[in-house]
Order: C-alpha cells, then sequence, then structure tokens
C-alpha cells in the first residue's frame, strides 16, 4: 500500500483544506507584520 | 460499548470511533496537517487571552474601572489555570487520547474548549468570576491539553519520514493562533461594545461558536492511516538506528526511563529560558536601551519575536529531520548560550539591532524546542504511544511558566533594590539563563537509546487490545523486563 494514489484526494479537496486554515493564518501573520513594522519607524 | 460495536452501531459513536478514521486507499496524508492546523490554531487563542484583561476590569465602570470591577491580579489566574490543566490534561488524558484516536479527541477538545468560552460568557455577563475560572480556566484548559496532543502521533504515523516537519507544522499553528485571535478579539469587542457596554461577553460567545465549527471541520477530515500504510518510495530502516527505535514503550513505562526524565528536564530549562525574556521583552528592550527604544517600538519588537517564535517551531523542527533530535537541541543549548551571555554586551554597547537578532534567534528556539519534542519522543519510545508521552512530558511546560517569569521578575527587581541600574538590572538573569542551557546541554549529553527491557513485546499488545475491547477501566500495566 502506498500513500500517493493520483486518483485519491482530489486536488480542489486539499487546496479548500490548506486555504481553511492557510487563509485565517496568512491574515493574522500579516496583521503582526504591520505591527512589527513600528520597530523601525 | 466496544470500539468496533461503536463504529458498527452509526451515530455519534460511530463517527467519533477510531475505526471509522481509517484512511481508504489514495488517501493524501497532505490532508492531515490541515486538520491538525484546524485545532491548534483555535487552542493557540490562549496566548493572546491578555487582550481581554483591560476590558475585563472595566465591566462595571466601562470608560474606567468602578470598586467593585475585577482587578488585573485576579483575571490573571484565568490564563494560569487555563495553563495548568494543559499540561494536567494532557498527562492525564493522553492514553485515552491515543487509543481512541485524533477524531475523538479532537472533538471532545472542540466541546471543551468551546464551552469554555460559553461558561465564561455568562460569567462576564453574570459578573461571576469563579464561572470564567471554571470555563475558560478548568475546561478551557482541558481542551487546551487534549487539543494539542490530539494529532500529534497521527501525523508522526502519516509522516515517518520526515516527523520533525510533521509535528512542527502543527505546533506551528499554536504558536499563529494568537495572531488571529488578537486582532480578531478587539475588532469583535469593538463591534459590540457600546457606550454602556463592553462587549466581552458576546465576544466570548461568538469566538466559542466559531472555533466548535473549525476545530469540528478538523476532526472530520482527519485520519489515520491504515495498518501497514508507508508513504511512497519510503522504505523503514531495517535495523533501528542508535538513537531512533523502531519498537514502542508502553505510555507509563516510559515514566521508567531516564531519557523521559532528561528530555523532560531539557524542555523545561529550554522554556524557562525562553518564557522568562518573552513576557518581559517590551519592558526590558525600554530599559535597557532607554531613549532608544519607544513604547511603540517595543510593542514592534514583542510582534518580531512572535512571528521567530512560531517560524522557529517549523524551522527548527524541520531541520531537526536532517541533522538529527539531539543535535538540534545541541544547538539550542550552546546558540542559546552564547547569545544569552552576549545580550548584556549589546546593552553596553548600546547596539539596538545585535539585541533585537539576539532575542529572535533565542525566540526561535523557544518555540523550535517545543515543536521538535514530539519527534525526539518518537525517536525514543516508539510511534505507538508518543502522543500520550508527549502529554506527560508537557508538565514540563506548566513547571516552565511558573519558574520562568518569576525568575526574570525577582531577579530584575531584587537589582532595582540594590541599587543596580535599569539598564544593567538584567544582566544576572541572561547569566542565569545561560547557566540553566549549560545543565540542559548535558541533560541532552546523557541521552541515549533506551534499554529493550521497556519495549513492548506482542503479546503486550494482545493484553492491551483484549483490555481496551472488554472496556476495561485499566488495561494490565506493563513493567520492565528483565533484560
Amino acid at each position: 500500500m502506498t500513500g500517493a494514489n493520483q486518483n485519491g484526494t482530489p486536488v480542489w479537496q486539499l487546496i479548500l483544506a490548506w486555504g481553511f486554515v492557510g487563509i485565517p493564518l496568512a491574515w493574522g501573520v500579516a496583521q503582526t507584520i504591520a505591527n512589527s513594522l513600528k520597530l523601525f519607524q | 460499548m466496544d470500539t468496533t460495536a461503536q463504529a458498527a452501531s452509526g451515530g455519534l459513536f460511530g463517527f467519533l470511533a477510531r475505526t471509522r478514521t481509517i484512511a481508504k486507499p489514495g488517501f493524501s496524508r497532505w490532508m492531515v496537517p490541515p486538520a491538525a492546523l484546524c485545532v491548534h490554531l483555535c487552542i493557540g487563542q490562549a496566548y493572546a487571552f491578555s487582550v481581554f484583561n483591560l476590558p475585563m476590569t472595566k465591566l462595571i465602570g466601562i470608560s474606567k474601572s468602578a470598586p467593585n470591577d475585577w482587578n488585573l491580579p485576579e483575571l490573571g489566574w484565568i490564563f494560569s489555570i487555563a495553563i495548568f490543566f494543559l499540561g494536567m490534561s494532557a498527562a492525564v488524558f493522553g492514553r485515552w487520547v491515543e487509543e481512541g484516536g485524533p477524531r475523538r479527541a479532537m472533538f471532545t477538545a472542540a466541546l471543551c474548549w468551546a464551552g469554555g468560552f460559553i461558561l465564561s460568557a455568562i460569567g462576564v455577563y453574570t459578573h461571576t468570576l469563579w464561572l470564567i475560572y471554571i470555563g475558560y480556566g478548568v475546561l478551557g484548559g482541558c481542551g487546551l491539553g487534549i487539543g494539542y496532543i490530539s494529532p500529534v502521533s497521527t501525523l508522526i504515523k502519516w509522516f515517518p519520514d520526515r516527523p520533525g516537519m510533521a509535528t512542527g507544522m502543527a505546533i506551528m499553528g499554536f504558536g499563529g493562533g494568537a495572531f488571529i485571535a488578537s486582532p480578531l478579539s478587539v475588532w469583535l469587542m469593538s463591534q459590540f461594545s457600546t457606550a454602556t457596554h463592553v462587549g466581552v461577553a458576546e465576544t466570548f460567545i461568538v469566538l466559542g461558536v466559531v472555533y466548535f465549527i473549525f476545530m469540528m471541520v478538523g476532526s472530520i477530515i482527519v485520519r489515520v492511516p491504515a495498518p501497514g500504510w508507508k508513504p511512497e518510495g519510503y522504505t523503514p530502516p531495517a535495523q533501528a538506528s542508535k538513537l531512533i527505535t523502531t519498537s514502542d514503550v508502553f505510555v507509563y513505562d516510559s515514566l521508567k526511563t531516564p531519557q523521559f526524565w532528561l528530555i523532560w528536564w531539557i524542555l523545561c530549562l529550554n522554556v524557562t529560558a525562553g518564557i522568562g525574556v518573552l513576557g518581559q521583552a517590551s519592558a526590558m528592550s525600554q530599559e535597557m536601551f532607554p531613549g532608544k527604544v519607544t513604547p511603540v517600538a517595543a510593542a514592534g519588537f514583542v510582534g518580531l519575536m512572535s512571528l521567530f517564535n512560531m517560524g522557529g517551531r517549523f524551522f527548527w523542527a524541520s531541520t531537526s529531520d536532517y541533522i538529527g533530535r539531539k543535535n538540534t537541541y545541541f544547538v539550542f543549548m550552546v546558540l542559546g548560550f552564547l547569545l544569552y551571555v552576549a545580550v548584556p554586551s549589546t546593552g553596553s554597547i548600546g547596539s539596538v539591532e545585535a539585541f533585537v537578532l539576539c532575542f529572535l534567534v533565542i525566540i526561535s528556539m523557544y518555540g523550535g524546542g517545543f515543536a521538535t519534542v514530539p519527534a525526539y519522543l518518537r525517536d525514543m519510545f516508539g510511534t505507538r504511544y508518543v502522543g500520550a508521552i508527549h502529554g506527560l512530558l508537557l508538565t514540563a511546560w506548566s513547571m516552565a511558566g511558573i519558574f520562568g517569569p518569576v525568575l526574570v521578575n525577582y531577579i530584575r527587581e531584587y537589582n532595582i533594590t540594590h541599587g543596580v541600574p535599569k539598564a544593567e538590572a538584567y544582566n544576572v538573569t541572561m547569566y542565569i539563563m545561560a547557566g540553566l542551557l549549560v545543565i540542559g546541554f548535558f541533560c541532552n549529553l546523557f541521552v541515549r537509546a533506551v534499554h529493550h527491557r521497556f519495549h513492548m513485546q506482542p503479546e503486550d499488545d494482545g493484553a492491551l487490545a483484549t483490555a481496551a475491547e472488554a472496556g476495561a477501566a485499566m488495561a494490565p500495566r506493563f513493567t520492565g523486563r528483565p533484560a
């Protein structure tokens, strides 16, 4: 048995799953970076 | 009801059963890290709880604290209780989490975490502090502990070729959760607040509902690999390498090994060194560089440290897959020692850049220490009970959470009352932190492979399975056998 069956999990499911966690995380990181820039002002 | 019967019976119990989470052939293992992140991003909110502290001191007075309002020391207990119950629940429920599978654990964590927020909202609404202690502190703390360890062994089983990277990704989510929670909470409070109302209770309710949905998505998409599954092209080592076992150690037997306690101290010392300065970074930067670092710049510095704390979790845990766990901790201890010793010099030469650089690297290793330890445990004790053993180890975090800040605060106060200038008040602390890392270095040096008398035997597997299926409250305890 192997883990990379090309006919298994559809790509859209992977994109959806990663987007579900990635978008909020990216938003939070962007907010934090914006605040961190105050260090250099 | 045994797990097979539960799975067969359908309904909620069936849905939660481990057997229902076994992946079908072709399932992509890259679906599992997002499932883990669904949980860790939510429970990472704990790091941002302080945004509620000030508003909660004005629930009655609204614009300023009234005599009947709660004060900050009273509110400080909420976070402390939650962290205490994080460690305790991870230790107590570790085996239950491991044997019941990740879906049941994630579902339970979601119930506890969301329930904690709802109970706390009632506490805020009725102005009953003990209800918040029980809600966010006890119930939420149990959600933290169970949620924190729930995906660890699942990720390690899906990524036997890159266990550090896999667990690093999830634990990075715990660091990143505060990035989302902090601005989101502030925005929600601004939406719900009026001239006569602060809006904390409504914010708690919204967060509880949102986090429950988010964590449930994680519990729905999580899967465990089928027995015998391995990644394509991956060949497990035929023979155990010197520091990576292919055998398993029963959860409570791990407590009898010196390796468990050495790693416990390594984590405790690494976290103590990091957590002490993390909480004091803002004040420390302003006091060491008076006039050069403003309060606004200091806030930016704290934000930058949070980013390195999160990034370090992924970077160092992934690096450990290539250089080995023991070597990674050697880097933490040696580099950490050099940087802590260098910090007082950055103050004396007035180099803010060097000071910032030192602390960014230090804090990345603080995060890296958390993220690398599950893979270190896997190397020592095998994959079978690694989540449960990780749960036991998190008591080191609880301990460090008390010692670190106390050490920094106490030594600073002592120095200032004895006439040491504020700019130099942290020097002794830095040398003590460096000293702690020297102890950590020797603990790491003494880590050897676990003696084979602690390894589980095939008959142990059978006894455990029988006990679990019979619903026995306590499966047989395994004792180290003579070699």
